[in-house]
């Protein structure tokens, strides 16, 4: 009895590492290069009596891809086979960009996105205005230090704009939070 | 029902996947009432959030209206991403205020085809907003909308900042993704008012323009209504007036950066907190709610 209880969870456990590995495989529907787990966006996978849940977190408060996520995340854990999947958000703790993964950061260098630098590091006392660049952004194209901040919103509320004085491309960088 | 923690269960999933943005979704806070923590007043906090929020979705409002109209395509993108950022705080706190007055003793418009959330934001009327004033001015000219971004932001800033710590765990958490967002406002804002400020006579006189126009509004930031006062003694509000050092401070080194004069702090007052507002915020509400009324529960 208790080897089949062994088995049983050992099941479970076999089953939650297959979901975790779809879930982790799905892209983001913004930066389709890196996936959600590389994005830090996927914060845990959990299977109990057969259903599948998935806590997620926005990048952004108002984030409108977080509906696409999550449609994309069900649709391809019901595709793998599991009946039962709820995709929770949770906010605490925030997102920050230290959270991109190394191959995700690879992944949006390689795709002509510039990765993110470490997330500023806040001393104690008021939030300190930021009136300058606070680091010089590399071109992911060229590898130029030298450019320009063309906008500090893009596309999308993760990214700015710049450009390339040297190989004259403009490029997004993924803002540090 | 069961979650890890309070957070969870206002962002718990429902079949029509539209937490963060659109329409179409069931109530995203069945379950919920629980949440509010011991020593909390549930009305109190519903009417704290519904103030943090309001500023929020009226402000953001404002900033939409830019759409289409701001001087360069990048401050286009920039004011509609604010702008989107506010909508997603406004969002998540009248689903917070929605949630801690507790279903059947909401006064709003309540049906069963519309939502909490959206009966807050559609079907009030103007007295029962409770934003500062500030936010409901009308647009004037590019730096009318950065002065207003600077002052709003640097206030809201103070506010999330301290509610990161607030005894509402989920207050605390939208406080906590907020302070990222609104500091990158704050920083945008501010870079342009200087930009203006110091740039040429015309965008000078045009900078100082804005900031006669807006600063009589800022007394009201600091004006302490008793829902705030009770909000801060229970210890999951913040009292108004312990921001204004922090605004001063930040304003004045902006100002100063910008070649702005720094205007002497308006008295303290209440308005907007206790529903008194200016006609602009009717006029604004027929535009952002008439749809939302017309077709009641409408999803696209």
């Amino acid at each position: 009895m208790s080897g089949g209880t062994s088995r049983g969870a050992e099941g479970a456990r076999g089953e939650e590492a297959r979901a975790r590995a779809v879930a982790a495989a799905v892209v983001d529907p913004e930066l389709p290069m890196i996936t959600l787990d590389e994005l830090g966006v996927l914060r845990e996978v959990r299977v109990e009596d057969g259903r599948v849940e998935v806590s997620i977190t926005p990048t952004y408060t108002g984030c409108p891809a977080l509906d696409a996520m999550r449609d994309d995340l069900r649709a391809r854990l019901t595709g793998a086979g599991f009946a039962d999947v709820r995709v929770r958000t949770v906010l605490d703790p925030p997102w920050t960009t230290d959270w991109i993964s190394e191959s995700g950061r690879r992944s949006l260098a390689e795709a002509g996105v510039s990765p993110p630098g470490p997330a500023p590091r806040r001393p104690a006392g008021p939030v300190p205005l930021t009136l300058g660049p606070v680091r010089r952004i590399r071109c992911p194209h060229c590898g130029s230090a030298d450019t320009t901040e063309l906008s500090r919103f893009a596309a999308t509320a993760c990214k700015s704009l710049h450009r390339c004085n040297g190989c004259r491309e403009p490029f997004e960088h993924v803002k540090e939070i | 029902m069961s979650f890890d923690n309070a957070l969870g269960a206002i962002a718990e999933d429902n079949d029509e996947a539209r937490w963060a943005f659109g329409t179409g979704f069931h109530d995203p806070l069945a379950g919920i009432d629980a949440s509010v923590p011991d020593g909390v007043d549930g009305a109190d906090l519903a009417a704290y959030c519904l103030m943090l929020g309001d500023d929020a979705l009226v402000m953001s409002h404002r900033l939409q209206e830019w759409c289409t109209h701001a001087p360069e395509l990048e401050e286009e993108v920039a004011l509609a991403n604010i702008a989107l950022d506010l909508l997603g705080q406004a969002r998540l706190l009248l689903a917070r205020a929605g949630a801690a007055m507790g279903t059947g003793q909401d006064e709003t418009a309540l049906t069963e085809t519309v939502l909490t959330e959206d009966a807050l934001a559609f079907f009030r009327d103007a007295p029962e907003f409770r934003n500062v004033r500030l936010v409901e001015e009308p647009n004037g000219d590019f730096a009318h909308a950065i002065v207003r971004l600077l002052l709003f932001s640097t206030w809201r800033l103070a506010l999330l900042d301290r509610l990161t710590s607030s005894a509402d765990p989920v207050l605390a958490a939208v406080a906590a993704k907020g302070v990222k967002e609104v500091a990158y406002h704050r920083d945008h804002a501010a870079l342009w008012t200087i930009r203006l400020g110091d740039g040429t006579e015309e965008s000078h006189r045009r900078t100082r323009r804005a900031l006669d126009v807006l600063w009589p509004a800022t007394g009201e930031l600091f004006g302490v209504h008793e829902v705030e006062r009770r909000a801060a003694a229970a210890g999951f509000g913040v009292d108004p007036a312990d921001v204004r050092a922090e605004f001063d401070a930040v304003v004045g080194e902006v100002l100063a950066a910008a070649a702005l004069p720094c205007p002497a702090p308006v008295p303290a007052e209440v308005a907007g907190r206790g529903g008194a507002h200016s006609a602009a915020l009717g006029a604004l509400l027929a535009d952002m709610q008439g749809l939302a009324r017309a077709h009641p529960g409408a999803t696209w």
